[in-house]
C-alpha cells in the first residue's frame, strides 16, 4: 500500500530541498528577482510563496520600472496644491477635499491587454475593478467613464474589439447603476494589436468615512466576503499586463477573469452598509493578484502581520491548488479587517445582502505573514518584501533614433497642399467632421446609461461630465479626460502637457474650477529604451505641467508593454481633470442655446497643423511638431470663464483642440440644433493665418462662448481686464443651418447626418 | 400620503424613485424584497435595474421575493401599482400585466430621450395627463421589446389597456410601439421609460426650452398623491 504523501510545497521542505527547480521564468520573474526571493528568505521560496512574489512583483502590481519617474508628481508640488488633498498617491485612489465636508475620490485603470484577447470580458471587469477601488476608499461610486482607442477601422478586427468592449462596459456598467458620464473613443492603427480600454470612476464620501486598507490592530479577522474564489484571471497581472504579446503566441484567455455585475452591484451596497454600521477597520478590493495582493498589502500597510488559513477560502472549483488560489483574480471579492467584537453585526450585513463570506485568519503585531495550508506552513514572508519592497529599475533611455526626421517632416516641410477656394475647404470640413475619430459616438455612448443615480448634470457630448454630490447645496464635480497619442509621438514632454491642458480647459468650459489631476500612463515595453525615454518625457511633462497650473496628481495608473512585436502604440498618457462647482445649476453645455446670441472666440489662432486632425485626415501625414503649450494662457483663460459664469455671461463653451475651429462650430450647432452664422476674416486678419489654419488648426488656450446680447459689453470688459484675446466671430440663429460666410451653408440635419452617420455604419 | 419604493438586489433606479416620490410631495417608505410587510402604504413602485442580475428572466426571480406576494394580493385588491422598467418586466413576470419583454430588436442596450403618446388618462399612475398628450421620458433598456399573442393584442387594443406607445421613433421593436400598460381597474400601471428621470428641471432630458429641464414625469407621481386623496 502506499502511503498518501503531500503534495504541498511547505516553508519546511523549501528549506529541505534548496536545489529543487522552480518555474519563476516562466511566472515572469527574472533571474535577479528570484535571487533577491531567496535573499529575503534566506531560503528559496515555495510554491506558493513563488506565486505570490510573481504576481505583486509584476511590472503592473510593483511600478517597478516606472517608479522613479512616478515620483516626482509627489514632489514637484508646493503646499497650496496639498491643501485639499486629504489621500495622496499610493492608496487605492486619491481622496479630494471639495469642500461642505464632501470628498470624492476618482481614478483612471487600464486594462488593455485583456480587453484585447476578450474584449467583452476584458473591458467588463476593467469597470469592475476601478469601481472597487473607489469603494474601497469608504465612497459610493458615483459615475464611470471610459478611454478607448481601437486599431484602424477598416482593419476586420476592429469590429470585433469595438462591439465586444462597447458591450462590455455596457453590460457592466449599466448593471451595477453607475451613470457614464463621458470618455475618449480614438482610432488608429497603432493601437490594433494593443487596444486600450482605460476606465475611471469618481465616488464621493464625507470626511469622517474614509476608509484605508490597513490591517494593525492584532487581534482582528481577516475576512473575505463577496463573489467565491475560481480558476479566472489566473496570472493576469504577470503573464498579461507585464509582457509583450507575440503575434503567434498561444490564446492566453484563461488570464482573462470573468465578470457578474450583479455581485458586485450587491457588493456595492452591502460595503456601504458596513461602512455605516463601522464594523470593518480596514478595507481592500481583490483585483490585480487577488489573495496575494490583498493580504500582504493590508499587513504591510498596517505595520503589522497576518496568520491565514488557506482552506478557509470559499472556492467555485474544488480542485484549485493553493498557488492558484493565491494568484487567482476572480473578481467582486472584497477582504475587510473585522474587529472581534464586530463580528456579529458583520455576519448581520452581508448575510442581509446574502453575500458569502468566510474569516481566513487574523491580524498579528509580528509584522510577518504566515499562510497555512490545512496544517501545513506554505508562506512564511514579511509582507513589505512583498507589497512595498519590491525591485525599482532605472532602464536605460535612449533618445529616439527616429524622432529628428519625424519632427523635421512638418507639415510646410512636406509641403501638405492645402486648399485654394471655398468649395475644396468646405469639403475638407466635411471629411474632418465625418472621419472616424470626429464622428459623434453617439452610437457608442447611447449604449451606456447616463440617467440612473438621478445627479448627471451634464455628459456626452458635452466638454466633461458633470454630477451632483449634494443634493442640498447642489455641490458637485466635473470630470474630462484627454490624450493625443499622436501629439506625443512628436512631443511626449509636451504631448503629455497638451493632455493636461485640454482636460484642464474642458474642466474649466464647463463652470468648474480645476482641482486635481489622475492618470493612466500607456506606453510600449519599458525594456526598449526609446519607449523609456518617451515615458520619462511625458511623466516630466505631466509633473511640470501639473505644478505651473498648481493642481496635483492624486493617483494614477501605468499600463506598459502594448506593443506586437516591436512595434509600440504612440505614448498615450491619459489625463484626467476632476474640478469643482458649488452649484451645478451654474454648468455650461458645449452647445448654443439661444438665438440672437454673440458668438466669440477666446484665444490667439496660430499656424498649427503639424499632428493635427487635418494633416492626418486630408493627408494622411504624421510630422511636425505639436501646437505649443501655453500654461499661462490656458489658466488665464480658465479664470476668465470661471468669472464669466459666476456672473451668469455664458450661454455656451466650447473647447477647440481636435478639428479646430471647423469641429468645434459643428459640434456647438448639433449639440441643440441652434443655427449660427460665422465669419473668418477677423481672425485670419489679426491672427495673420490664412483660412486652412482658421478653420483647422489645433493651437491651445481657446475656446467659443456663446453670450446673450445684454451681456456683451459686461463680458467683452471682463476679457479686456484679464487680457484674454477676445474676438466675436458670429450669431447664433434660428435658421437652421450654420453658415461659414464666403465659405459654405449647411443645413443642420446635412450636418447631423454627416456627423453621425459614420460610426454606425461602421460597426451598428 | 405613503409610497412604498421596493428594492430587490441588483435594483438601480430605487433612489431616484424615491426622490421623484418626494418631489411629487410623497412620503417615502422603502420597502425591501424580503419582507413581505407592506408597511401599509397607499402605493407601490416597482423601479428598474437588473433584479438579481436578470438572471433565468428579466424580472422572474424578483417575481417570486416574499414582498411580490404580497404587492399582488394587494394590487389584486386595488393597491395602486407602477412598474418601471425592470420593474415592468416583475410585473409582467407576475402576471399583474400580460406579454412579455425581449431583448432589444436591434441587439444593444439603448439609452435615449423617448417620446411617447398617453395613450390612457383613466388610471392611477396616469389621471393628471391629457388623453392624446406628447411627453418625453428617458428610456434606456435591453430588454425593452414588447411581444404578446394576438389574442392578448386584441384585448389590450380593445378594452383601451394601451396605457403609452412611442412615438416618433419605436426604440426597441416593441409590438404596436407598446411602451407601456394598465390593468382593467386602473391601478396597475407597468412601462419601460424612466418617469423618476425626468421630475426635477436640470437633471432630465433637454427640451426646447432649455438643457435637461424636462419634468414630464412628475405627472405620473402626483398623479397617484391626487388619486389616494381623492379616495
Amino acid at each position: 500500500m502506499v502511503k498518501q504523501v503531500s503534495t504541498v510545497d511547505t516553508t519546511k521542505n523549501a528549506k529541505n530541498t534548496p536545489d529543487k527547480e522552480q518555474p519563476w521564468r516562466e511566472l515572469g520573474l527574472k533571474q535577479e528577482e528570484y535571487d533577491r526571493i531567496k535573499l529575503i528568505l534566506d531560503r528559496r521560496p515555495t510554491s506558493a510563496e513563488l506565486a505570490m512574489y510573481s504576481v505583486m512583483w509584476s511590472e503592473h502590481c510593483s511600478y517597478k520600472s516606472s517608479k522613479i519617474y512616478l515620483r516626482q508628481f509627489g514632489e514637484k508640488v508646493t503646499d497650496e496644491m496639498k491643501k485639499n488633498l486629504m489621500v495622496g498617491m499610493g492608496e487605492n485612489a486619491g481622496v479630494v477635499d471639495i469642500g461642505e465636508g464632501w470628498a470624492v475620490t476618482f481614478k483612471v485603470e487600464s486594462h488593455n491587454h485583456p480587453s484585447y484577447i476578450e474584449p467583452f470580458q476584458g473591458a467588463a471587469t476593467g469597470v469592475g475593478g476601478i469601481v472597487r477601488d473607489i469603494l474601497t476608499m469608504g465612497a459610493r461610486p458615483i459615475a464611470v467613464m471610459d478611454q478607448l482607442r481601437f486599431g484602424a477601422v477598416a482593419n476586420p478586427d476592429t469590429a470585433r474589439v469595438v462591439n465586444g468592449v462597447v458591450s462590455g462596459i455596457s453590460f457592466y456598467g449599466n448593471c451595477l447603476g453607475l451613470p457614464n458620464i463621458g470618455g475618449e473613443t480614438v482610432f488608429d492603427k497603432v493601437y490594433q494589436g494593443n487596444p486600450l480600454v482605460n476606465a475611471l470612476s469618481v465616488g464621493a464620501l464625507r470626511h469622517e468615512d474614509l476608509k484605508l486598507a490597513k490591517a494593525s490592530n492584532p487581534g482582528d479577522l481577516v475576512i473575505l466576503f463577496g463573489a467565491r474564489t475560481g480558476a479566472d484571471g489566473i496570472g493576469g497581472v504577470s503573464v498579461l499586463a507585464s509582457e509583450t504579446f507575440d503575434a503567434d503566441g498561444p490564446s492566453r484567455r484563461p488570464a482573462v477573469q470573468v465578470g457578474d455585475p450583479f455581485a458586485e452591484k450587491v457588493l456595492i451596497e452591502c460595503c456601504l452598509e458596513l461602512y455605516a454600521a463601522q464594523v470593518v477597520a480596514g478595507i481592500q478590493d481583490l483585483g490585480g493578484a487577488g489573495l496575494s495582493c490583498a493580504t500582504s498589502e493590508l499587513a504591510s500597510n498596517g505595520r503589522a502581520g497576518m496568520r491565514v488559513q488557506l482552506k478557509e477560502v470559499l472556492l467555485r472549483d474544488e480542485s484549485l491548488t493553493p498557488e492558484e488560489i493565491l494568484m487567482s483574480e476572480s473578481q467582486e471579492r472584497m477582504m475587510a479587517i473585522v474587529p472581534k467584537k464586530d463580528l456579529k453585526a458583520f455576519t448581520a450585513i452581508v448575510n442581509k445582502y446574502e453575500v458569502e463570506f468566510s474569516v481566513l485568519g487574523e491580524v498579528i503585531r509580528e509584522p510577518r505573514l504566515y499562510i497555512n495550508w490545512g496544517k501545513e506552513e506554505i508562506v512564511n514572508v514579511p509582507p513589505r518584501s512583498v507589497a512595498h519592497d519590491g525591485p525599482v529599475y532605472e532602464r536605460p533611455v535612449a533618445y529616439p533614433a527616429w524622432l529628428d526626421n519625424l519632427n523635421n517632416n512638418s507639415v510646410n516641410h512636406a509641403q501638405l497642399r492645402r486648399a485654394t477656394n471655398p468649395s475644396e475647404l468646405a469639403e475638407q470640413l466635411i471629411q474632418i467632421v465625418s472621419s472616424p475619430n470626429q464622428a459623434s459616438k453617439s452610437w457608442i455612448t447611447d449604449q451606456y446609461d447616463h440617467y440612473v443615480g438621478g445627479n448627471t448634470a451634464l455628459a456626452m457630448p458635452d466638454d466633461s461630465g458633470m454630477v451632483r454630490v449634494s443634493e442640498e447645496t447642489g455641490l458637485g464635480v466635473a470630470i474630462a479626460t484627454d490624450a493625443n497619442g499622436r501629439y506625443c509621438q512628436l512631443d511626449p514632454y509636451n504631448g503629455a502637457k497638451l493632455a493636461l491642458a485640454e482636460s484642464y480647459r474642458n474642466v474649466a468650459s464647463s463652470g468648474a474650477v480645476p482641482m486635481a489631476v489622475t492618470n493612466c500612463l500607456n506606453f510600449g515595453s519599458p525594456e526598449n529604451p526609446e519607449v523609456m525615454w518617451q515615458f520619462k518625457q511625458a511623466t516630466a511633462g505631466l509633473a511640470d505641467g501639473c505644478l505651473e497650473l498648481g493642481i496635483p496628481v492624486t493617483g494614477g495608473n501605468v499600463s506598459f508593454y502594448n506593443q506586437t512585436g516591436d512595434v509600440a502604440i504612440y505614448p498615450t498618457p491619459v489625463v484626467g481633470v476632476l474640478g469643482v462647482i458649488d452649484d451645478v445649476a451654474r454648468r455650461i453645455p458645449s452647445g448654443w442655446q439661444d438665438a440672437g446670441n454673440n458668438i466669440y472666440l477666446l484665444g490667439i489662432t496660430r499656424d498649427e497643423l503639424d499632428g493635427s486632425v487635418w494633416s492626418e485626415v486630408i493627408h494622411d501625414h504624421l510630422g511636425g511638431k505639436p501646437p505649443v503649450v501655453d500654461l499661462a494662457a490656458e489658466k488665464a483663460l480658465a479664470e476668465l470663464l470661471q468669472g464669466a459664469s459666476l456672473q451668469g455671461l455664458l450661454a455656451s463653451t466650447h473647447d477647440l483642440s481636435e478639428g479646430g475651429l471647423a469641429q468645434t462650430l459643428v459640434e456647438s450647432t448639433l449639440r441643440f440644433g441652434m443655427g449660427a452664422r460665422v465669419w473668418l476674416n477677423e481672425i485670419t486678419e489679426r491672427d495673420q493665418v490664412d483660412l486652412t489654419a482658421a478653420l483647422f488648426s489645433e493651437s491651445t488656450a481657446r475656446v467659443i462662448v456663446s453670450v446673450g446680447r445684454e451681456d456683451d459689453v459686461k463680458f467683452v470688459g471682463l476679457c479686456e481686464a484679464r487680457t484674454v484675446p477676445v474676438l466675436r466671430i458670429g450669431v447664433t440663429d434660428a435658421s437652421g443651418q450654420l453658415e461659414i460666410q464666403d465659405l459654405a451653408t449647411w443645413s443642420i440635419e446635412e450636418l447631423k447626418n454627416t456627423h453621425g452617420a459614420t460610426i454606425p455604419e461602421l460597426f451598428g | 400620503m405613503k409610497i412604498g419604493v421596493v428594492t430587490f438586489p441588483g435594483t438601480l433606479d430605487d433612489r431616484d424613485a424615491q426622490r421623484a416620490v418626494r418631489i411629487a410631495g410623497g412620503e417615502v417608505v422603502k420597502l425591501w424584497h424580503a419582507d413581505a410587510d407592506l408597511h401599509s402604504v397607499d402605493a407601490v413602485i416597482l423601479p428598474g435595474g437588473f433584479s438579481f442580475g436578470d438572471y433565468l428572466r428579466c424580472g422572474a426571480i424578483a417575481a417570486q421575493a416574499p414582498v411580490m406576494e404580497s404587492i399582488i394580493d394587494a394590487a389584486n385588491g386595488g393597491l395602486p401599482v407602477l412598474g418601471i422598467c425592470n420593474g415592468f418586466q416583475v410585473l409582467v413576470e407576475s402576471h399583474l400585466l400580460p406579454g412579455g419583454l425581449i431583448r432589444n430588436e436591434h441587439q444593444h442596450f439603448i439609452c435615449r430621450d423617448q417620446k411617447l403618446i398617453v395613450e390612457n388618462i383613466d388610471t392611477a399612475w396616469t389621471n393628471g395627463f391629457k388623453l392624446g398628450q406628447e411627453i418625453t421620458i428617458p428610456l434606456k433598456n435591453g430588454e425593452g421589446g414588447y411581444i404578446a399573442d394576438d389574442e392578448t393584442l386584441r384585448r389590450l387594443e380593445g378594452d383601451g389597456l394601451i396605457a403609452f406607445r412611442y412615438s416618433e421613433v419605436n426604440p426597441n421593436g416593441s409590438v404596436n410601439n407598446i411602451a407601456g400598460l394598465r390593468n382593467e381597474r386602473g391601478n396597475v400601471v407597468g412601462l419601460m421609460p424612466h418617469p423618476e428621470h425626468a421630475v426635477e428641471p436640470g437633471f432630465g432630458p433637454d427640451t426646447p426650452l432649455a438643457m435637461r429641464s424636462g419634468v414630464d414625469g412628475l405627472t405620473f407621481f402626483t398623479s397617484v398623491l391626487n388619486q389616494v386623496v381623492n379616495s
